[in-house]
């Protein structure tokens, strides 16, 4: 009976943390493997990366890294809680912190408005690039699957084109660059034992809690819920799911124009050619991980900057620090089948529960073929 | 439905915007008629610019090249999306591919490596397969995560294998054996020598027929023929029904007796293969090394090649060489070339225009000549055409026709979503 109704069953929490709990074990035992075969003690390996990782350097990267990755991941999962994939945020946040970047070296303006321009640039320029896509969405019917992946590459080009002497940039040595944003415009960060930690973390955890509140306590949230969980009852409760999708994708790119801004205002203060790329993708991984809550994202993201940073002393030792690439691919593919296996275990049981209260028998036939499929 | 312009259609010939008017498909004639006036529009364009890459024999040599890995990721996507599971893991397939040829290549010759490739990729089909299949995940979602995996595995085993041998690292392979190419006797040289002259018409097709007839690889060659086998498979046959049918309609062909399952399985292995071959011509044919970031995004240029050709294997190959050509102009004096085709392009959409228009399509019709205007005067008024907006032309082009045609464009009914068996409602 209580599977039914209650919210805080045990055994569905239980379920619905043994589901990344499991994708973890099982990519470090392939990891394992893996390096078992390739002529490595495994132990040691895991050993050096958590002992390097536990390091006060090592964790102000990983929070600084993080912060990136956890905004990536907000914004593709604000998309994920409506059925919308925005696969184009890796596009989005480097045209804004580009566009970002040029406006912020070109204006002079006292330190807190300097800043706040930064990102109110990042922001519009995010949204508008997702938006082109959440327009062709609503008036064209154009799947934001394909027009994301066709934008991330147009907008590569666009900034490739931006990132030449003849527009905006310079030349400094080997690197090409645009012009620094001065001193007003940069964000001071928190010195701690180990480094700096980048003063936008903190707006990363704001904007975590406004993910938290704009979805679970806001009519627009529950509207954008309400759509993906069910089109057809959104509408029929008078949900423009058209202006849904548009405002979704344009929060989404918002929120995906600030990714770049923890790195540019926190430490490169330019857009150079080795400005981190492919967060956005991490992105789309951590979302998945973190099942699009703000907490599990934020740890899904600390764990991906842990693995990221830790993997390094591996090369030190003479083991391939590519290792944690295979580690990644394999945790994501774990847990989304994992997720999967556990989502219909879940529905088997309400079945059965619901067969058992009608008087049924748990022999019903749907009841009956969940848990074949499963195995 | 089975009036595929697939038979007729090569790429690098018929480069035209098939897939705007492509609802019947154009067949063999029409398909015909349209490499016809691109031709003679490129030829025009020739005389008028003076740039001679647009049809010399080099550019035509190039954009085979190019386009036969788009071609393959396309009849990637193609076969698995038409047994209803999208695969945009394509680009992870395809670096699978890459390294398992180059591998296999450097101690066993490349003929192993172009079958290793096949099957590298094959096995990150059966991954999709396996996640998308059995237990039901997202097919977006095990795509993402293809493509996070494919350039690990192939970066570990690359630091693994390929660390410490000549020209080896983590991010390439050693030098590895090229498979052979040919060249037809005769009419090579004939046509080469036709095309010295710069006549009008006569030494353009003299060049884009010479290119296609000098050097060219087997591999280029086997890649050309899996179009027609592509339509011949998934057409002609009872198994091509029915594993179309898995992508129409899942649970009518599970009513009828079909193993849903197993075709879909079968259909995105395929699709792993196709995309591993894609893989092992960029290392093997197009270079004779792997490296990192080899693929470039040729995946998903494949799937853009995909949506132009409306799901169907003729108008991907159109889309396949249109993308090939121009990434090839690219590479022959640049922004010379791509500046020329400017005006080429813009005559040919102008033109389509016309057609549309006379049959009294008119709000498409204004839209095209609209843009084609827009074209023509990008060509009037600009001296040369930046290199990084040139690489951006398949994705562009992809936007504009998914814009304009989106109505028009049919992908299977059931393309995307999970199937599990007996659960029809």
């Amino acid at each position: 009976m209580a599977a039914l109704t209650a919210r805080f069953d045990p055994r569905r929490i239980g379920l619905a943390l043994a589901a990344p709990v499991a994708a973890l074990v099982f990519s470090v035992a392939l990891t394992s493997v893996v390096l078992a075969v390739a002529g490595y003690d495994p132990g040691t390996a895991f050993r050096q990366m958590a002992d390097f990782g536990g390091q006060p350097a090592s964790i102000v990267q990983i929070l600084n890294k993080s912060a990136g990755y956890y905004l990536s991941a907000l914004a593709v999962a604000i998309g994920f809680r409506m059925n919308l994939f925005n696969i184009g945020v890796d596009g989005q946040y480097r045209m804004a912190a580009m566009i970002a970047a040029v406006v912020g070296a070109a204006v002079s303006l006292p330190p807190v408005l300097h800043v706040g321009l930064i990102v109110l640039v990042a922001v519009v320029v995010g949204a508008a690039w997702a938006g082109i896509a959440g327009l062709l969405k609503v008036t064209r019917g154009v799947s934001e699957v394909i027009s994301t992946i066709m934008l991330n590459f147009i907008g590569g080009a666009v900034v490739a084109w931006m990132l030449t002497p003849d527009v905006f940039a310079v030349l400094q040595g080997n690197n090409v660059s645009t012009r620094p944003i001065p001193a007003s415009g940069q964000m001071p960060g928190f010195a701690v034992e180990g480094g700096t930690v980048y003063g936008f973390l903190v707006v990363a955890v704001l904007v975590g809690f406004l993910y938290w509140f704009l979805l679970g306590f806001t009519r627009f949230g529950f509207d954008l819920r309400a759509t993906g969980l069910s089109e057809p009852a959104a509408v029929a409760s008078g949900v423009a799911v058209k202006r849904m999708v548009l405002y979704s994708m344009l929060l989404s790119g918002g929120v995906a124009g600030l990714v770049g801004l923890p790195q540019l205002l926190g430490a490169s203060y330019a857009y150079s050619l080795d400005f981190p790329a492919g967060i956005g993708f991490t992105g789309i991984a951590i979302a998945l991980l973190g099942r699009n809550h703000p907490v599990g994202v934020a740890i899904a993201a600390v764990l991906w900057g842990f693995l990221d940073v830790s993997a390094q002393i591996l090369d030190l030792n003479e083991i391939p620090k590519e290792i944690v690439a295979i580690m990644q691919g394999t945790i994501v593919l774990a847990v989304v089948i994992a997720y999967e296996v556990v989502r219909r275990i879940g529905v088997s049981r309400e079945q059965r529960a619901v067969a058992a209260r009608l008087g049924d028998g748990p022999t019903g036939p749907a009841a009956a073929s969940e848990p074949a499929a499963v195995a | 439905m089975a009036t595929s312009l697939g038979q007729a259609a090569t790429p690098g010939k018929v480069l035209g915007s098939i897939a705007l008017q492509a609802r019947r498909g154009l067949g063999v004639r029409g398909a015909l008629a349209v490499a016809g006036v691109l031709v003679l529009l490129l030829a025009v364009t020739r005389a008028i610019t003076g740039a001679d890459d647009l049809t010399s024999s080099g550019s035509t040599g190039a954009a085979l090249r190019l386009a036969v890995p788009i071609l393959l990721a396309g009849l990637a996507g193609l076969w698995a999306e038409r047994a209803g599971v999208v695969n945009i893991g394509l680009e992870g397939m395809m670096v699978l591919g890459t390294w398992s040829g180059a591998y296999v290549a450097l101690d066993h010759g490349p003929w192993a490596g172009i079958l290793a490739g096949i099957v590298g990729g094959a096995l990150g089909g059966l991954l999709h397969a396996v996640a998308t299949v059995t237990f039901g995940v997202d097919h977006i979602v095990s795509g993402v995560a293809l493509n996070l995996l494919g350039p690990g595995v192939a970066r570990f085993l690359s630091a693994l294998l390929f660390t410490g041998r000549q020209g080896g690292g983590v991010t390439q392979s050693p030098q590895v054996p090229q498979p052979p190419v040919f060249t037809v006797p005769g009419l090579s040289s004939g046509l080469l020598s036709v095309e010295k002259h710069h006549w009008f018409l006569v030494s353009d097709v003299a060049g884009i027929a010479g290119g296609a007839v000098t050097n060219i690889s087997w591999i280029t060659v086997i890649a050309l023929l899996l179009v027609p086998f592509t339509v011949a498979v998934l057409w002609f046959t009872p198994f091509g029904l029915r594993l179309r049918s898995c992508g129409e309609n899942p649970y009518a062909a599970e009513s009828l007796g079909v193993n849903v399952y197993l075709y879909k399985y079968v259909a995105v292995v395929c699709s792993g293969g196709f995309a591993g071959l894609a893989g092992a011509f960029l290392s093997l044919v197009a270079s004779n090394y792997y490296r990192e970031d080899q693929t470039g995004g040729r995946g998903f240029i494949g799937l853009a090649a995909m949506i132009f050709g409306n799901w169907r294997p003729g108008g991907l190959a159109a889309g396949a060489g249109l993308f090939g050509y121009t990434d090839a102009l690219q590479l022959r004096q640049g922004e010379t070339s791509v500046h020329a085709l400017l005006l080429g392009a813009g005559l040919a959409l102008v033109l389509f225009a016309g057609t549309l228009l006379w049959r009294r399509q008119r709000v498409a019709g204004g839209v095209v000549l609209g843009i084609g205007l827009a074209v023509l005067a990008l060509y009037q008024f600009t001296g040369s055409i930046p290199q990084q907006f040139t690489s951006a032309t398949p994705y562009v082009t992809t936007l504009l026709v998914l814009a304009l045609a989106s109505q028009r464009l049919r992908m299977p009914a059931a393309d995307g979503q999970t199937y599990r068996r007996g659960s029809s409602s």
